[in-house]
């Protein structure tokens, strides 16, 4: 019994810093409908900032809490100069344009903080006054536990509070309904937004600034808590800060219980729950259909068949790849290969992200999938090369078929969200299903077959990338290819035409799922191995950039994206503080060509050419 | 005999009936309007007509067949078509294309991905858009389009499986009085061409007497009155609920003024 009680409170005091975060995160998207991907950054500035300060400054509790206050202040000033020089630049872009980024500030910070706190873990001291357990049923419960089972509510008051006396708190509600409404009434939304942000990466803060006594701070704490955060608050509803309460506590409680049962659970429960609750109800528990979808997007220009001239380049680039071998056979080849994964993987994203319009969060699954099946065809069954490798898209396409059925009845963030429970779902079966997968030793010994040599092993991956590269060109184009981009600008008219849109989209997911399996597979024999880092988060990340970075709107931009993609991380990450100038190549691209690469180059041309006709933009 | 005939169609909100017991014929080659006040129900009426709401009771029959419980889109294969009183288009797609898609569909072709979509019913989009006179528009960006030239689009996207029987929610909702004229002569023209026929709800009196063969009065729910143009204008019930209504009737049959 008092076991089980102390279980139940450890619980709710984890469910108080997770609150913290997630509302913070929730009220930063409903107002500014910006997926803050950085947010678990925010929320680790605040622990190292409140570390120094708990470290110089003895003075007792006051001094504690004063510290704990500061540092989530100066988060909060940290917020305000990202949400002005950066943020502000483009809420009018993409909407998941903003998500990358917001990946880039998350490197930035990642680095910043190595800079100035070094590598090293950090362990603080605990809160003053608050140090000791206290013995409730038997069992001993930390004080300061107790304390924090306090200021979650505590803080859900507070907001609540300000929401509904504050004209400020009215406005952001007001925001979080119908932005546009409240851009209407002559509202400064630049203020509006810039006080939300702030008020967002100040919860942060203070969250992060609270755990200083409870665990050591490290520079592993941002990705591990935005995973959680997220899955909280779109099971609270994107933008719904009772909604995030309610849902931190789920999380946590369930958590709490459920490491009894079953140790390893921690790893996909969150998700486990999220994709059930997404299922049960689209919008989250508290959430609005409103709340799916970002800043309308800007109309993209019809698309133009590819003129001779596009052929030609084309052609030319594929005979230039061709000839490589015969300038070196070494790391240039190698380098080639990665690229033609990345590119196809990119390209796979971009079927169903920029054609079909279901922006997925977790396009890693079924490239994991692809190199999984494909190397477990290999040292499992024995298979040679060849038959191996057609495990991976089938692996890849009935994965794609099982969660994409779930996936496609949801739309515009809770999709995203979705498709990135599915992945982590995936990540911690593979993670953890050691006599299978190995586990975190992943599989190895997957070498391409005795008559592959490296040169022979570049031609086919050559082959299979230009394959797959013409076949979703050719499916963009064809009615089929229409169909999903139709849905994709209306559902409503693509229903009133007799389309069940569902079912085209579907089969949308599954065909790029396939592919990606397809590039997982040739990325399995070229490395000789595959890790559980091929499905993680991260990896489904790097998809998205390559495919933003080349322009979500183009067929050509997943070509220019991967290609920039694969260049960059190969030069920067020998450098030292490579995050940080990737983050920073990322934001300057961001805000320099929010229609990526490919729309950068072409408006390029335009200005050079002016008689280009332009695109479908309205003047 | 009628194409599309209602039978007691009934919905209730909570309690409210929506809907109560509405019945009307819809004959061969008719242009008929559904009026009433804001709240009378035209909407709810609307989309139990085409498998987007389930009524509580009634039977709505095209040509026999039953519509009730039949999803949207094959009501569409069944033959009726609609159009949208805020514009639904595919935004990303030239003029054309979007006549092509509906045709696509129309010819279940959603599935290939052997031919281009472009390439296919050419000629028959372009004689649809010609239809509505937007022949030289087929290669512009529908993004560009203006509002009137919009809803002319989504008439020929309306027209493209040849329906039975068409909806039209509001057709000159948003659009200047010259457009409004234009676009219900237009559709008067397909209908006699064609031998469609239409049911569509408005707010502009001009429009309707105007245009209207016969004319639906819905109020709180319940069809109040049936008839011509002139029996619509004399009918005492109808001119007690637009209150005052002498003004909003003023338009006399084929002399709307705008």
């Amino acid at each position: 019994m008092g076991f089980y009680f102390a279980q139940l409170l450890t619980g709710l005091a984890n469910a108080s810093s997770l609150f913290l975060i997630a509302c913070g995160l929730s009220i930063i998207f409903g107002v500014t409908r910006i997926v803050n991907f950085a947010h678990g950054s925010l929320y680790m500035l605040g622990a190292y900032i409140a570390y120094t300060l708990v470290t110089t400054i003895h003075a007792g509790p006051f001094g504690f809490w004063a510290s704990v206050l500061l540092s989530a202040a100066a988060v909060a000033l940290v917020g305000a100069v990202i949400e002005i020089l950066i943020l502000r630049r483009i809420y009018r872009a993409p909407e998941l344009f903003q998500l990358v980024a917001t990946f880039g500030v998350l490197l930035i910070i990642q680095d910043a903080t190595l800079a100035i706190w070094g590598a090293e873990d950090l362990l603080g001291p605990r809160a003053p006054g608050l140090d000791r357990a206290v013995r409730i049923f038997g069992e001993p419960i930390p004080e300061y536990d107790l304390a924090l089972i306090v200021i979650g509510p505590v803080v859900l008051g507070l907001i609540t509070l300000v929401f509904r006396k504050t004209r400020w708190g009215v406005l952001v509600r007001a925001a979080t309904q119908d932005r546009e409404m409240v851009g209407a009434l002559g509202v400064n939304q630049r203020w509006l937004f810039t006080s939300a942000f702030m008020l967002g990466a100040f919860l942060a803060g203070l969250g992060g600034a609270l755990q200083v006594p409870r665990e050591s701070v490290s520079l592993l704490m941002d990705l591990s808590v935005i995973g959680e955060a997220f899955v909280v608050v779109v099971i609270g509803g994107m933008g719904s800060v009772g909604g995030a309460f309610v849902a931190a506590i789920i999380i946590s409680v369930l958590n709490a219980f459920g490491v009894l049962v079953f140790p390893q659970i921690s790893l996909i429960l969150p998700f486990l729950v999220m994709a059930i609750v997404l299922v049960v109800r689209p919008y989250g528990l508290f959430g609005s259909p409103a709340s799916a979808h970002g800043a309308p997007p800007v109309p993209e220009a019809p698309m133009r068949p590819l003129n001779q001239a596009g052929i030609v380049a084309m052609t030319l680039v594929v005979v230039a790849f061709a000839a490589l071998p015969v300038v070196d056979d070494g790391f240039i080849l190698v380098l080639a290969v990665d690229l033609f994964v990345a590119v196809l993987f990119a390209a796979s994203l971009h079927l169903i992200m920029g054609v079909g319009g279901m922006v997925s969060f977790g396009h890693a699954a079924y490239f994991g999938l692809g190199a999984y099946a494909a190397a477990l065809a290999v040292k499992t069954l024995g298979l040679p090369m060849l038959p191996a490798m057609l495990f991976g898209p089938l692996a890849a396409a009935l994965g794609a078929a099982v969660f994409g059925w779930f996936c496609v009845r949801l739309s515009g963030v809770y999709l995203a969200m979705l498709t990135l429970a599915a992945a982590q779902i995936l990540w911690g079966v593979t993670f953890q299903w050691q006599s299978v997968t190995g586990g975190d030793d992943g599989i190895l010994g997957v070498w391409p077959a005795s008559w592959a040599s490296r040169e022979v092993y570049f031609y086919l991956a050559l082959a299979v990338t230009v394959v797959g590269l013409a076949l979703i060109r050719r499916i963009a184009n064809s009615p089929f290819g229409y169909t999903l981009r139709g849905g994709r600008d209306s559902p409503t008219r693509a229903e009133a035409i007799g389309i069940d849109l569902k079912a085209h989209q579907w089969l949308g997911f599954i065909i790029a799922g396939a592919l990606a399996g397809v590039a997982g597979v040739l990325f399995a024999f070229a490395k000789g191995s595959v890790f559980p880092e091929t499905l993680a988060i991260g990896h489904s990340i790097d998809a998205l950039i390559m495919v933003l970075l080349g322009g979500v709107q183009s067929l050509l931009g997943p070509l220019f994206g991967a290609t920039a993609f694969v260049l960059i991380e190969d030069w920067v990450t020998r450098l030292d503080y490579w995050r940080f100038i990737f983050g920073a190549i990322i934001l300057l691209i961001c805000i320099a060509a929010p229609d990526g690469i490919a729309g950068g180059l072409s408006r390029l041309w335009r200005l050079v050419r002016p008689g280009t006709p332009r695109s479908g933009r309205p003047a | 005999m009628s194409v599309l005939s209602v039978r007691g169609l009934t919905k209730t909100f909570g309690g409210i009936k929506a809907v109560s017991d509405v019945s009307f014929d819809l004959e061969k080659a008719e242009f008929l309007a559904l009026i009433g006040p804001n709240g009378a129900g035209k909407t709810t009426c609307f989309n139990m007509l085409n498998g987007y709401l389930r009524p509580d009771a009634g039977s709505v029959k095209l040509d026999g067949t039953e519509l009730v419980g039949i999803r949207p889109r094959k009501v569409w294969r069944m033959g009726v078509g609609r159009t949208f009183q805020i514009t639904e288009t595919f935004a990303s797609m030239t003029v054309r294309e979007n006549v092509q898609m509906a045709l696509i569909s129309h010819h279940r072709q959603t599935l290939d991905i052997t031919h281009r979509a472009r390439a296919l019913h050419v000629a028959e989009a372009d004689a649809l858009l010609a239809r509505v006179g937007m022949a030289a528009d087929a290669d512009r960006a529908t993004s560009e389009l203006a509002y009137g030239d919009l809803k002319r689009l989504e008439l020929a996207v309306a027209l493209a499986h040849r329906p039975k029987v068409l909806l039209m929610d509001e057709p000159t909702a948003g659009m200047a009085p010259s457009e409004r004229i234009a676009l219900m002569a237009l559709t008067g023209d397909i209908i006699k061409a064609e031998g469609v026929s239409v049911l569509f709800t408005e707010h502009d009196m001009d429009v309707v007497f105007t245009h209207a063969h016969r004319i639906l009065v819905l109020n709180r729910g319940r069809l109040i009155a049936e008839g011509t143009g002139a029996e619509i204008r004399a009918n005492a019930e109808v001119q007690a609920v637009y209150l005052g209504g002498g003004s909003v009737f003023h338009g006399e049959a084929g002399g709307a003024h705008g």
